[in-house]
Protein backbone atom coordinates (compact mmCIF):
# COMPACT_ATOMS: atom_id res chain seq x y z
CA UNK A 1 0.00 0.00 0.00
CA UNK A 2 1.51 3.21 -1.27
CA UNK A 3 1.45 6.58 1.14
CA UNK A 4 -1.23 8.01 -0.89
CA UNK A 5 -3.52 5.52 -0.91
CA UNK A 6 -3.31 5.33 2.58
CA UNK A 7 -3.48 9.27 2.82
CA UNK A 8 -5.80 10.38 5.56
CA UNK A 9 -7.77 13.33 4.03
CA UNK A 10 -8.59 16.35 6.14
CA UNK A 11 -10.60 19.54 6.12
CA UNK A 12 -9.25 22.63 8.00
CA UNK A 13 -12.25 24.73 9.53
CA UNK A 14 -11.82 28.03 11.21
CA UNK A 15 -12.73 31.40 10.93
CA UNK A 16 -9.24 32.73 12.07
CA UNK A 17 -6.74 33.08 9.41
CA UNK A 18 -4.07 32.72 11.84
CA UNK A 19 -5.32 29.42 13.61
CA UNK A 20 -5.64 28.05 10.19
CA UNK A 21 -1.96 28.62 9.45
CA UNK A 22 -0.77 26.83 13.00
CA UNK A 23 -2.65 23.68 12.22
CA UNK A 24 -1.17 23.57 8.53
CA UNK A 25 2.52 24.19 10.15
CA UNK A 26 1.50 21.17 12.56
CA UNK A 27 0.12 18.81 9.51
CA UNK A 28 3.58 19.66 7.20
CA UNK A 29 5.24 17.06 9.14
CA UNK A 30 2.78 14.67 8.51
CA UNK A 31 3.13 13.22 4.78
CA UNK A 32 0.05 10.44 5.84
CA UNK A 33 -2.28 13.15 6.21
CA UNK A 34 -3.38 15.48 3.07
CA UNK A 35 -5.54 19.15 3.40
CA UNK A 36 -7.95 18.59 1.20
CA UNK A 37 -8.71 22.47 2.02
CA UNK A 38 -9.14 25.21 4.28
CA UNK A 39 -12.68 27.00 4.89
CA UNK A 40 -13.00 30.60 6.78
CA UNK A 41 -16.72 30.03 8.10
CA UNK A 42 -19.51 27.02 8.56
CA UNK A 43 -21.01 27.86 4.84
CA UNK A 44 -17.93 27.04 3.47
CA UNK A 45 -17.05 24.06 5.60
CA UNK A 46 -20.93 22.29 4.53
CA UNK A 47 -19.90 22.59 1.12
CA UNK A 48 -16.21 21.00 1.55
CA UNK A 49 -17.36 18.53 2.99
CA UNK A 50 -20.21 17.57 0.82
CA UNK A 51 -17.86 17.62 -2.24
CA UNK A 52 -15.16 16.35 -0.66
CA UNK A 53 -16.08 14.02 1.80
CA UNK A 54 -12.77 14.08 4.30
CA UNK A 55 -12.07 11.26 6.99
CA UNK A 56 -10.92 13.88 9.24
CA UNK A 57 -12.02 17.46 10.42
CA UNK A 58 -10.39 20.34 12.26
CA UNK A 59 -13.26 22.03 13.20
CA UNK A 60 -13.94 25.31 15.14
CA UNK A 61 -16.84 25.78 16.92
CA UNK A 62 -17.18 29.39 17.70
CA UNK A 63 -17.64 30.96 13.98
CA UNK A 64 -20.12 33.70 12.57
CA UNK A 65 -23.41 32.78 11.22
CA UNK A 66 -23.50 28.87 11.43
CA UNK A 67 -20.97 27.47 14.10
CA UNK A 68 -19.25 23.82 14.24
CA UNK A 69 -21.85 22.25 16.01
CA UNK A 70 -24.95 23.55 13.41
CA UNK A 71 -22.18 22.31 10.82
CA UNK A 72 -22.02 18.83 12.09
CA UNK A 73 -26.17 19.01 12.38
CA UNK A 74 -26.40 19.02 8.93
CA UNK A 75 -24.10 16.76 8.67
CA UNK A 76 -24.61 12.98 7.33
CA UNK A 77 -22.14 10.25 7.61
CA UNK A 78 -19.10 9.40 9.75
CA UNK A 79 -16.14 11.61 10.02
CA UNK A 80 -13.49 11.79 12.62
CA UNK A 81 -14.22 15.23 14.05
CA UNK A 82 -11.25 17.46 16.39
CA UNK A 83 -12.95 19.78 17.52
CA UNK A 84 -10.89 23.34 18.22
CA UNK A 85 -11.83 25.92 20.76
CA UNK A 86 -10.91 28.33 23.48
CA UNK A 87 -13.98 27.01 25.32
CA UNK A 88 -13.02 24.65 27.63
CA UNK A 89 -17.41 23.54 28.55
CA UNK A 90 -17.45 22.89 25.18
CA UNK A 91 -14.17 20.92 24.42
CA UNK A 92 -15.32 18.89 27.58
CA UNK A 93 -18.57 17.72 26.92
CA UNK A 94 -17.36 17.36 22.99
CA UNK A 95 -15.30 14.55 24.92
CA UNK A 96 -17.74 13.54 26.82
CA UNK A 97 -19.39 12.90 23.61
CA UNK A 98 -16.98 10.76 22.11
CA UNK A 99 -15.48 13.29 19.86
CA UNK A 100 -12.26 12.22 18.46
CA UNK A 101 -10.71 14.61 20.90
CA UNK A 102 -10.35 18.25 21.21
CA UNK A 103 -7.79 20.92 21.57
CA UNK A 104 -8.39 23.63 23.64
CA UNK A 105 -6.85 27.35 22.10
CA UNK A 106 -3.77 27.76 23.00
CA UNK A 107 -2.50 23.94 22.37
CA UNK A 108 1.13 22.92 22.05
CA UNK A 109 3.12 20.30 19.57
CA UNK A 110 2.63 17.54 21.60
CA UNK A 111 -0.97 17.88 22.39
CA UNK A 112 -1.66 18.32 18.23
CA UNK A 113 0.53 15.06 17.96
CA UNK A 114 -1.65 13.37 20.48
CA UNK A 115 -4.85 14.21 19.15
CA UNK A 116 -4.13 12.93 15.58
CA UNK A 117 -2.79 9.64 16.96
CA UNK A 118 -6.06 9.49 18.86
CA UNK A 119 -7.78 10.15 15.22
CA UNK A 120 -5.63 7.77 13.26
CA UNK A 121 -6.21 4.85 15.64
CA UNK A 122 -10.16 5.37 15.61
CA UNK A 123 -10.62 5.65 11.65
CA UNK A 124 -10.06 2.21 11.72
CA UNK A 125 -13.24 1.82 14.11
CA UNK A 126 -16.76 2.77 13.72
CA UNK A 127 -17.08 6.61 14.73
CA UNK A 128 -20.60 7.91 15.79
CA UNK A 129 -22.59 9.89 13.42
CA UNK A 130 -21.72 13.29 13.45
CA UNK A 131 -24.69 14.84 13.49
CA UNK A 132 -25.79 12.80 16.60
CA UNK A 133 -22.28 14.45 17.99
CA UNK A 134 -23.16 17.46 17.59
CA UNK A 135 -26.54 17.26 19.37
CA UNK A 136 -25.14 15.76 22.21
CA UNK A 137 -22.11 18.22 22.64
CA UNK A 138 -24.72 21.50 22.29
CA UNK A 139 -24.60 23.22 26.13
CA UNK A 140 -28.19 21.39 27.29
CA UNK A 141 -29.08 24.69 28.89
CA UNK A 142 -29.20 26.38 25.88
CA UNK A 143 -32.20 26.84 23.94
CA UNK A 144 -32.00 27.55 20.24
CA UNK A 145 -32.30 30.69 18.80
CA UNK A 146 -31.24 30.23 15.21
CA UNK A 147 -32.39 27.06 13.06
CA UNK A 148 -30.09 26.12 10.71
CA UNK A 149 -31.61 23.67 7.11
CA UNK A 150 -29.63 22.40 4.21
CA UNK A 151 -30.80 22.30 0.63
CA UNK A 152 -27.92 20.32 -1.25
CA UNK A 153 -24.82 22.08 -0.67
CA UNK A 154 -27.14 25.24 0.39
CA UNK A 155 -27.19 26.63 3.55
CA UNK A 156 -30.12 28.18 5.50
CA UNK A 157 -30.00 29.71 8.74
CA UNK A 158 -32.99 30.81 10.33
CA UNK A 159 -34.06 32.66 13.21
CA UNK A 160 -36.32 31.03 15.39
CA UNK A 161 -38.60 34.69 16.03
CA UNK A 162 -38.99 34.02 12.26
CA UNK A 163 -40.84 30.51 12.73
CA UNK A 164 -44.64 30.62 12.23
CA UNK A 165 -45.05 26.91 13.21
CA UNK A 166 -43.18 23.50 12.53
CA UNK A 167 -45.15 20.47 11.16
CA UNK A 168 -44.07 16.85 11.65
CA UNK A 169 -43.36 15.00 8.22
CA UNK A 170 -42.28 11.32 8.54
CA UNK A 171 -38.69 11.93 9.68
CA UNK A 172 -38.65 15.46 8.44
CA UNK A 173 -39.85 19.01 10.18
CA UNK A 174 -41.25 21.27 8.24
CA UNK A 175 -40.27 24.84 9.28
CA UNK A 176 -42.62 27.32 7.96
CA UNK A 177 -41.78 31.10 8.02
CA UNK A 178 -43.45 34.05 6.49
CA UNK A 179 -42.31 33.15 2.62
CA UNK A 180 -40.51 30.03 2.90
CA UNK A 181 -40.89 26.38 3.91
CA UNK A 182 -37.29 24.31 4.41
CA UNK A 183 -37.37 20.62 5.42
CA UNK A 184 -35.06 19.18 8.28
CA UNK A 185 -33.98 15.94 9.25
CA UNK A 186 -35.10 16.01 12.54
CA UNK A 187 -37.72 14.48 14.87
CA UNK A 188 -40.64 16.96 15.65
CA UNK A 189 -39.91 16.34 19.44
CA UNK A 190 -36.16 16.75 19.48
CA UNK A 191 -36.91 19.54 17.96
CA UNK A 192 -39.56 20.57 20.82
CA UNK A 193 -36.89 19.91 23.43
CA UNK A 194 -34.32 22.27 21.63
CA UNK A 195 -36.90 25.31 21.14
CA UNK A 196 -37.89 27.61 24.21
CA UNK A 197 -40.98 26.44 26.16
CA UNK A 198 -42.16 30.48 26.67
CA UNK A 199 -41.93 30.89 23.33
CA UNK A 200 -43.53 28.13 21.23
CA UNK A 201 -45.86 25.48 22.15
CA UNK A 202 -46.76 21.66 20.86
CA UNK A 203 -50.38 22.31 19.87
CA UNK A 204 -50.72 18.24 18.60
CA UNK A 205 -48.54 15.23 18.04
CA UNK A 206 -47.51 17.08 14.74
CA UNK A 207 -47.71 20.77 15.21
CA UNK A 208 -45.03 23.32 16.92
CA UNK A 209 -46.45 26.90 17.17
CA UNK A 210 -44.74 29.98 17.74
CA UNK A 211 -47.13 31.85 20.31
CA UNK A 212 -46.64 35.05 18.61
CA UNK A 213 -48.45 33.78 15.79
CA UNK A 214 -51.73 32.69 17.41
CA UNK A 215 -54.79 35.25 16.71
CA UNK A 216 -57.21 32.78 17.94
CA UNK A 217 -58.74 29.46 18.92
CA UNK A 218 -61.98 28.12 17.71
CA UNK A 219 -63.70 25.09 18.13
CA UNK A 220 -63.52 22.46 15.79
CA UNK A 221 -65.37 18.89 16.62
CA UNK A 222 -66.61 18.26 20.10
CA UNK A 223 -63.02 17.09 20.98
CA UNK A 224 -60.60 19.63 19.33
CA UNK A 225 -60.13 22.68 18.37
CA UNK A 226 -58.19 25.02 15.40
CA UNK A 227 -55.81 27.34 15.95
CA UNK A 228 -55.88 30.32 13.49
CA UNK A 229 -52.73 32.20 12.70
CA UNK A 230 -51.66 36.00 11.74
CA UNK A 231 -51.26 34.44 8.49
CA UNK A 232 -54.57 32.71 8.21
CA UNK A 233 -52.70 29.03 8.76
CA UNK A 234 -55.22 26.96 10.62
CA UNK A 235 -53.72 24.24 12.90
CA UNK A 236 -55.10 21.43 15.17
CA UNK A 237 -54.92 21.36 18.79
CA UNK A 238 -55.31 18.07 20.51
CA UNK A 239 -56.68 18.07 23.97
CA UNK A 240 -53.46 18.10 25.25
CA UNK A 241 -52.25 20.60 23.15
CA UNK A 242 -54.71 22.49 24.51
CA UNK A 243 -53.80 22.18 28.45
CA UNK A 244 -50.39 23.08 27.36
CA UNK A 245 -51.75 26.52 25.79
CA UNK A 246 -53.82 27.06 28.53
CA UNK A 247 -51.17 26.87 31.61
CA UNK A 248 -48.89 28.48 29.35
CA UNK A 249 -51.67 31.72 28.91
CA UNK A 250 -52.67 31.68 32.72
CA UNK A 251 -49.23 32.31 33.45
CA UNK A 252 -48.95 35.79 31.59
CA UNK B 1 -39.21 63.71 53.51
CA UNK B 2 -39.49 66.76 55.54
CA UNK B 3 -36.18 66.36 58.04
CA UNK B 4 -37.73 67.22 61.42
CA UNK B 5 -41.80 65.61 60.66
CA UNK B 6 -39.72 61.89 59.51
CA UNK B 7 -38.56 61.12 63.21
CA UNK B 8 -40.40 61.75 66.76
CA UNK B 9 -37.04 62.58 68.45
CA UNK B 10 -36.73 65.44 66.07
CA UNK B 11 -40.28 66.87 66.12
CA UNK B 12 -40.33 66.35 70.09
CA UNK B 13 -36.67 68.53 69.87
CA UNK B 14 -38.00 70.78 67.86
CA UNK B 15 -41.44 71.33 70.14
CA UNK B 16 -39.47 71.61 73.04
CA UNK B 17 -36.97 74.41 71.59
CA UNK B 18 -40.40 76.39 71.28
CA UNK B 19 -41.01 76.30 74.71
CA UNK B 20 -39.03 79.12 75.87
CA UNK B 21 -40.70 81.34 72.76
CA UNK B 22 -44.10 80.74 74.01
CA UNK B 23 -42.95 81.94 77.00
CA UNK B 24 -41.45 84.88 75.99
CA UNK B 25 -44.91 85.57 73.77
CA UNK B 26 -47.35 85.12 76.91
CA UNK B 27 -45.46 87.54 78.69
CA UNK B 28 -45.70 90.17 75.66
CA UNK B 29 -49.06 89.35 75.75
CA UNK B 30 -49.25 90.05 79.70
CA UNK B 31 -47.47 93.44 79.72
CA UNK B 32 -49.19 94.75 76.93
CA UNK B 33 -52.98 93.93 77.99
CA UNK B 34 -54.98 93.72 81.09
CA UNK B 35 -54.29 89.87 81.66
CA UNK B 36 -52.84 87.84 84.47
CA UNK B 37 -49.86 85.83 83.14
CA UNK B 38 -52.26 82.37 83.52
CA UNK B 39 -54.52 84.11 81.23
CA UNK B 40 -51.57 85.64 79.16
CA UNK B 41 -49.87 81.59 79.20
CA UNK B 42 -53.67 80.32 77.82
CA UNK B 43 -53.39 82.79 74.93
CA UNK B 44 -50.20 81.99 73.74
CA UNK B 45 -49.92 78.47 74.05
CA UNK B 46 -52.14 77.47 71.41
CA UNK B 47 -50.93 80.59 68.76
CA UNK B 48 -47.24 79.00 69.58
CA UNK B 49 -47.97 75.26 68.76
CA UNK B 50 -50.27 76.60 65.60
CA UNK B 51 -47.17 78.52 64.59
CA UNK B 52 -44.56 76.24 64.88
CA UNK B 53 -46.15 73.92 62.85
CA UNK B 54 -46.79 76.26 60.55
CA UNK B 55 -42.99 77.05 60.49
CA UNK B 56 -42.27 73.54 59.46
CA UNK B 57 -43.58 74.75 55.63
CA UNK B 58 -40.49 76.37 55.68
CA UNK B 59 -38.66 73.23 54.18
CA UNK B 60 -40.71 73.31 50.86
CA UNK B 61 -39.70 76.83 50.65
CA UNK B 62 -36.03 76.19 50.99
CA UNK B 63 -36.00 73.10 48.43
CA UNK B 64 -37.73 75.15 46.02
CA UNK B 65 -35.56 78.35 46.19
CA UNK B 66 -31.77 76.67 47.29
CA UNK B 67 -29.42 79.11 48.37
CA UNK B 68 -26.92 80.23 45.42
CA UNK B 69 -24.86 83.00 45.13
CA UNK B 70 -26.61 84.26 42.08
CA UNK B 71 -29.99 84.38 43.72
CA UNK B 72 -29.56 86.30 46.36
CA UNK B 73 -32.54 88.51 45.98
CA UNK B 74 -34.69 86.28 44.56
CA UNK B 75 -33.40 84.24 48.07
CA UNK B 76 -34.93 87.62 50.00
CA UNK B 77 -37.78 88.17 48.25
CA UNK B 78 -38.94 84.45 48.78
CA UNK B 79 -38.53 84.14 51.76
CA UNK B 80 -39.42 87.59 53.63
CA UNK B 81 -42.54 87.21 51.63
CA UNK B 82 -43.46 83.69 53.02
CA UNK B 83 -42.55 84.59 56.57
CA UNK B 84 -44.73 87.68 56.24
CA UNK B 85 -47.72 85.68 54.84
CA UNK B 86 -47.26 82.89 57.88
CA UNK B 87 -47.20 85.51 60.45
CA UNK B 88 -49.86 87.71 59.00
CA UNK B 89 -52.08 84.40 58.48
CA UNK B 90 -51.66 83.79 62.18
CA UNK B 91 -52.06 86.76 63.63
CA UNK B 92 -55.35 87.11 61.69
CA UNK B 93 -56.54 83.38 62.87
CA UNK B 94 -55.08 84.37 66.61
CA UNK B 95 -57.28 87.74 66.78
CA UNK B 96 -60.31 85.71 65.01
CA UNK B 97 -60.48 83.49 67.89
CA UNK B 98 -59.63 86.21 70.48
CA UNK B 99 -60.02 90.14 70.14
CA UNK B 100 -57.45 90.33 73.28
CA UNK B 101 -54.72 89.33 70.60
CA UNK B 102 -55.42 92.91 68.69
CA UNK B 103 -53.59 94.57 71.59
CA UNK B 104 -50.35 93.53 70.90
CA UNK B 105 -50.81 92.37 66.91
CA UNK B 106 -47.75 94.37 65.52
CA UNK B 107 -45.59 92.92 68.14
CA UNK B 108 -47.13 89.93 67.33
CA UNK B 109 -46.75 90.56 63.75
CA UNK B 110 -42.76 91.08 63.79
CA UNK B 111 -42.38 88.15 66.14
CA UNK B 112 -43.52 85.70 63.57
CA UNK B 113 -41.90 86.98 60.65
CA UNK B 114 -38.42 86.75 62.72
CA UNK B 115 -39.55 83.34 63.72
CA UNK B 116 -40.23 82.16 60.50
CA UNK B 117 -36.72 83.40 59.11
CA UNK B 118 -35.47 81.63 61.83
CA UNK B 119 -36.89 78.50 61.38
CA UNK B 120 -36.08 78.99 57.67
CA UNK B 121 -32.19 78.93 58.59
CA UNK B 122 -32.86 76.19 60.34
CA UNK B 123 -34.12 74.21 57.37
CA UNK B 124 -31.11 75.37 55.04
CA UNK B 125 -28.89 74.01 57.52
CA UNK B 126 -30.92 70.46 57.51
CA UNK B 127 -30.86 70.68 53.82
CA UNK B 128 -27.24 71.44 53.66
CA UNK B 129 -27.02 68.53 55.56
CA UNK B 130 -28.71 66.07 53.56
CA UNK B 131 -27.28 66.75 50.69
CA UNK B 132 -23.79 66.57 51.50
CA UNK B 133 -24.96 63.13 52.99
CA UNK B 134 -26.24 62.43 49.44
CA UNK B 135 -23.05 63.81 47.85
CA UNK B 136 -21.11 61.19 50.14
CA UNK B 137 -23.66 58.19 49.26
CA UNK B 138 -23.24 59.16 45.39
CA UNK B 139 -19.69 59.31 45.78
CA UNK B 140 -19.41 56.05 47.69
CA UNK B 141 -21.63 54.52 44.81
CA UNK B 142 -19.62 55.36 42.23
CA UNK B 143 -16.50 54.34 43.66
CA UNK B 144 -17.88 50.99 44.02
CA UNK B 145 -19.29 50.78 40.62
CA UNK B 146 -15.80 51.89 38.70
CA UNK B 147 -14.57 49.17 41.29
CA UNK B 148 -17.00 46.51 39.76
CA UNK B 149 -15.83 47.76 36.01
CA UNK B 150 -12.09 46.93 36.95
CA UNK B 151 -13.11 43.74 38.10
CA UNK B 152 -15.03 43.22 35.17
CA UNK B 153 -12.04 44.38 33.02
CA UNK B 154 -10.24 42.24 34.66
CA UNK B 155 -12.29 39.26 33.90
CA UNK B 156 -12.44 40.19 30.35
CA UNK B 157 -8.80 39.68 30.38
CA UNK B 158 -9.25 35.83 31.32
CA UNK B 159 -12.25 35.57 28.72
CA UNK B 160 -11.84 32.88 26.41
CA UNK B 161 -13.19 34.89 23.83
CA UNK B 162 -10.38 37.48 24.68
CA UNK B 163 -6.93 36.19 26.70
CA UNK B 164 -6.91 32.65 25.03
CA UNK B 165 -7.81 33.82 21.18
CA UNK B 166 -5.02 35.94 21.33
CA UNK B 167 -2.71 33.60 22.84
CA UNK B 168 -3.66 31.40 20.24
CA UNK B 169 -2.85 33.83 17.47
CA UNK B 170 0.96 34.41 19.35
CA UNK B 171 1.41 30.71 19.04
CA UNK B 172 0.77 30.49 15.92
CA UNK B 173 2.74 33.68 14.62
CA UNK B 174 6.09 32.48 16.64
CA UNK B 175 7.11 30.56 13.70
CA UNK B 176 5.57 32.27 10.80
CA UNK B 177 6.57 35.94 11.71
CA UNK B 178 8.26 36.20 15.08
CA UNK B 179 8.75 39.52 14.35
CA UNK B 180 4.87 40.07 14.95
CA UNK B 181 4.11 37.21 17.74
CA UNK B 182 6.89 39.76 19.81
CA UNK B 183 4.59 42.41 19.10
CA UNK B 184 1.46 41.17 19.60
CA UNK B 185 2.57 39.97 23.39
CA UNK B 186 3.63 43.86 23.65
CA UNK B 187 0.20 44.86 22.41
CA UNK B 188 -1.60 42.65 25.41
CA UNK B 189 0.91 43.57 27.70
CA UNK B 190 0.19 47.56 26.71
CA UNK B 191 -3.85 46.98 27.56
CA UNK B 192 -3.57 44.76 30.29
CA UNK B 193 -1.06 47.43 32.31
CA UNK B 194 -3.35 50.18 30.85
CA UNK B 195 -6.48 48.64 32.10
CA UNK B 196 -5.37 47.72 35.21
CA UNK B 197 -3.99 51.42 36.06
CA UNK B 198 -6.61 53.19 34.93
CA UNK B 199 -9.69 51.78 37.32
CA UNK B 200 -7.69 52.87 40.48
CA UNK B 201 -8.28 56.28 39.23
CA UNK B 202 -11.29 58.63 39.58
CA UNK B 203 -11.45 60.23 36.33
CA UNK B 204 -9.12 60.11 33.06
CA UNK B 205 -9.06 62.05 30.05
CA UNK B 206 -10.25 60.68 27.40
CA UNK B 207 -7.32 60.33 25.28
CA UNK B 208 -6.24 57.10 27.96
CA UNK B 209 -9.83 56.08 27.55
CA UNK B 210 -9.24 55.92 23.69
CA UNK B 211 -5.93 54.63 23.86
CA UNK B 212 -6.81 51.62 25.89
CA UNK B 213 -9.84 50.90 23.35
CA UNK B 214 -7.16 51.01 20.34
CA UNK B 215 -4.65 48.77 22.51
CA UNK B 216 -7.53 46.41 22.34
CA UNK B 217 -8.85 46.88 19.27
CA UNK B 218 -5.05 46.57 18.05
CA UNK B 219 -5.25 43.19 19.44
CA UNK B 220 -8.89 41.97 17.97
CA UNK B 221 -7.07 42.93 14.64
CA UNK B 222 -4.46 41.02 14.85
CA UNK B 223 -6.62 37.92 15.31
CA UNK B 224 -9.12 38.74 12.99
CA UNK B 225 -7.67 40.88 10.38
CA UNK B 226 -8.63 42.67 7.62
CA UNK B 227 -12.42 41.30 8.75
CA UNK B 228 -12.18 44.17 11.95
CA UNK B 229 -11.82 47.94 10.57
CA UNK B 230 -11.21 50.61 12.65
CA UNK B 231 -12.54 54.53 12.15
CA UNK B 232 -11.93 57.54 14.35
CA UNK B 233 -13.02 60.50 14.82
CA UNK B 234 -12.20 62.29 17.70
CA UNK B 235 -12.07 66.46 18.13
CA UNK B 236 -9.16 68.03 19.99
CA UNK B 237 -11.25 69.20 22.53
CA UNK B 238 -12.85 66.26 23.28
CA UNK B 239 -9.30 64.17 24.00
CA UNK B 240 -8.52 66.49 27.33
CA UNK B 241 -11.83 66.13 28.81
CA UNK B 242 -12.44 63.90 31.79
CA UNK B 243 -14.23 61.21 32.28
CA UNK B 244 -14.57 57.90 34.28
CA UNK B 245 -12.44 55.43 33.70
CA UNK B 246 -12.98 52.17 32.03
CA UNK B 247 -16.59 54.11 30.37
CA UNK B 248 -15.74 53.33 26.91
CA UNK B 249 -14.30 49.66 27.52
CA UNK B 250 -17.31 47.85 28.14
CA UNK B 251 -18.96 49.35 24.95
CA UNK B 252 -15.79 48.81 22.42
CA UNK B 253 -15.95 44.89 23.50
CA UNK B 254 -19.45 44.81 22.71
CA UNK B 255 -19.23 46.45 19.67
CA UNK B 256 -16.55 43.61 18.69
CA UNK B 257 -18.35 41.00 20.12
CA UNK B 258 -21.82 41.47 18.90
CA UNK B 259 -20.61 43.31 15.53
CA UNK B 260 -17.73 41.46 13.86
CA UNK B 261 -17.88 38.16 15.78
CA UNK B 262 -20.99 37.16 13.76
CA UNK B 263 -20.37 38.95 10.23
CA UNK B 264 -18.95 36.59 7.84
CA UNK B 265 -16.75 39.35 5.73
CA UNK B 266 -15.91 40.78 8.78
CA UNK B 267 -17.39 44.61 10.36
CA UNK B 268 -16.12 47.89 11.49
CA UNK B 269 -16.11 50.07 14.63
CA UNK B 270 -16.55 53.90 14.44
CA UNK B 271 -15.09 55.70 17.37
CA UNK B 272 -16.61 59.48 17.80
CA UNK B 273 -16.08 62.67 20.17
CA UNK B 274 -16.66 65.72 20.64
CA UNK B 275 -16.94 68.71 22.43
CA UNK B 276 -18.67 71.77 22.21
CA UNK B 277 -20.83 74.06 25.01
CA UNK B 278 -19.55 72.25 27.73
CA UNK B 279 -20.85 69.16 26.80
CA UNK B 280 -18.93 65.71 25.64
CA UNK B 281 -20.33 63.99 23.11
CA UNK B 282 -18.89 59.90 22.16
CA UNK B 283 -20.33 57.64 20.25
CA UNK B 284 -19.55 53.72 19.76
CA UNK B 285 -21.00 52.66 16.49
CA UNK B 286 -20.37 49.11 14.64
CA UNK B 287 -22.40 47.14 12.28
CA UNK B 288 -24.21 43.88 13.08
CA UNK B 289 -26.06 40.88 11.35
CA UNK B 290 -29.16 41.58 11.11
CA UNK B 291 -30.71 37.94 11.48
CA UNK B 292 -28.28 37.24 14.32
CA UNK B 293 -30.51 36.94 17.61
CA UNK B 294 -30.80 40.20 19.48
CA UNK B 295 -28.24 40.33 22.01
CA UNK B 296 -29.09 40.36 25.39
CA UNK B 297 -26.04 39.57 27.57
CA UNK B 298 -24.85 43.21 25.76
CA UNK B 299 -27.30 44.57 28.54
CA UNK B 300 -25.08 43.60 31.33
CA UNK B 301 -21.93 46.07 29.96
CA UNK B 302 -24.63 48.46 29.12
CA UNK B 303 -26.37 48.61 32.37
CA UNK B 304 -23.19 49.11 34.31
CA UNK B 305 -21.87 52.52 31.83
CA UNK B 306 -25.76 53.98 32.08
CA UNK B 307 -25.34 53.74 36.06
CA UNK B 308 -22.03 54.68 36.10
CA UNK B 309 -22.57 57.96 34.59
CA UNK B 310 -26.52 58.49 36.27
CA UNK B 311 -24.19 58.16 39.70
CA UNK B 312 -21.83 60.56 38.60
CA UNK B 313 -23.52 63.03 36.75
CA UNK B 314 -27.29 62.56 37.74
CA UNK B 315 -29.99 64.09 34.95
CA UNK B 316 -26.65 65.97 33.14
CA UNK B 317 -25.31 62.96 31.09
CA UNK B 318 -27.56 60.89 29.28
CA UNK B 319 -26.91 57.01 27.11
CA UNK B 320 -28.85 56.62 24.29
CA UNK B 321 -28.66 53.57 22.09
CA UNK B 322 -30.05 53.85 18.08
CA UNK B 323 -30.68 51.20 16.12
CA UNK B 324 -30.40 51.97 11.97
CA UNK B 325 -30.80 49.59 9.98
CA UNK B 326 -27.47 47.31 10.65
CA UNK B 327 -25.60 49.81 12.59
CA UNK B 328 -25.71 49.75 16.37
CA UNK B 329 -24.74 53.39 17.67
CA UNK B 330 -24.33 53.99 21.39
CA UNK B 331 -24.48 57.57 22.35
CA UNK B 332 -22.92 59.14 25.77
CA UNK B 333 -23.70 62.90 26.45
CA UNK B 334 -22.23 63.88 29.69
CA UNK B 335 -20.56 67.83 30.78
CA UNK B 336 -17.40 68.58 29.74
CA UNK B 337 -14.84 68.57 32.64
CA UNK B 338 -11.56 69.62 31.35
CA UNK B 339 -8.20 69.09 33.28
CA UNK B 340 -7.70 70.28 36.67
CA UNK B 341 -11.29 70.83 37.52
CA UNK B 342 -11.69 67.33 38.57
Amino acid sequence: MSAAEAAIRALIVDDEELARSLLRELLEPHPEIRILAECANGFEAVKAILELKPDLLFLDVQMPKLDGFEVLELMGGEMAVIFVTAYDQYALRAFEVHAVDYLLKPFNAARFEGALERAKRRLGQKLPPVAELAAAARPPTQYLERIAVRDGAKVHVIPVDKLDYVEAQDDYVLLKTEGSRHLKQQTISGLEGCLDPARFVRLHRSYIVNLERIVKIEPYSKDSRVAILTDGARLPVSRAGYARLSALWDKL
Amino acid sequence: MHPILASKARLGLYLLAWLPLVAMLSRLLAASGDMSWYEALALAAPLGVLYAFVCLSAWYLCRFVPIRPSGVPRLLLANLSAAALASLLCVTIGMGLDARYAQAAQQLLVIGVLLYLLAAALHYVLLALESSRAAERREMEARILTREAELKALKAQVDPHFLFNSLHSISALTSADPGRAREMCVLLSDFLRRSLGLGERTSVPLEEELSLARDFLAVEQVRFGSRLRVEEDIDAAARLCRVPPLLLQPLVENAVRHGITNLLEGGWIRLEARSTDGRLEIAVENNFDRDAPAPRRNGLGLANVRKRLEVRYGSAARLEVRVLEDRYRVELELPAEREGES
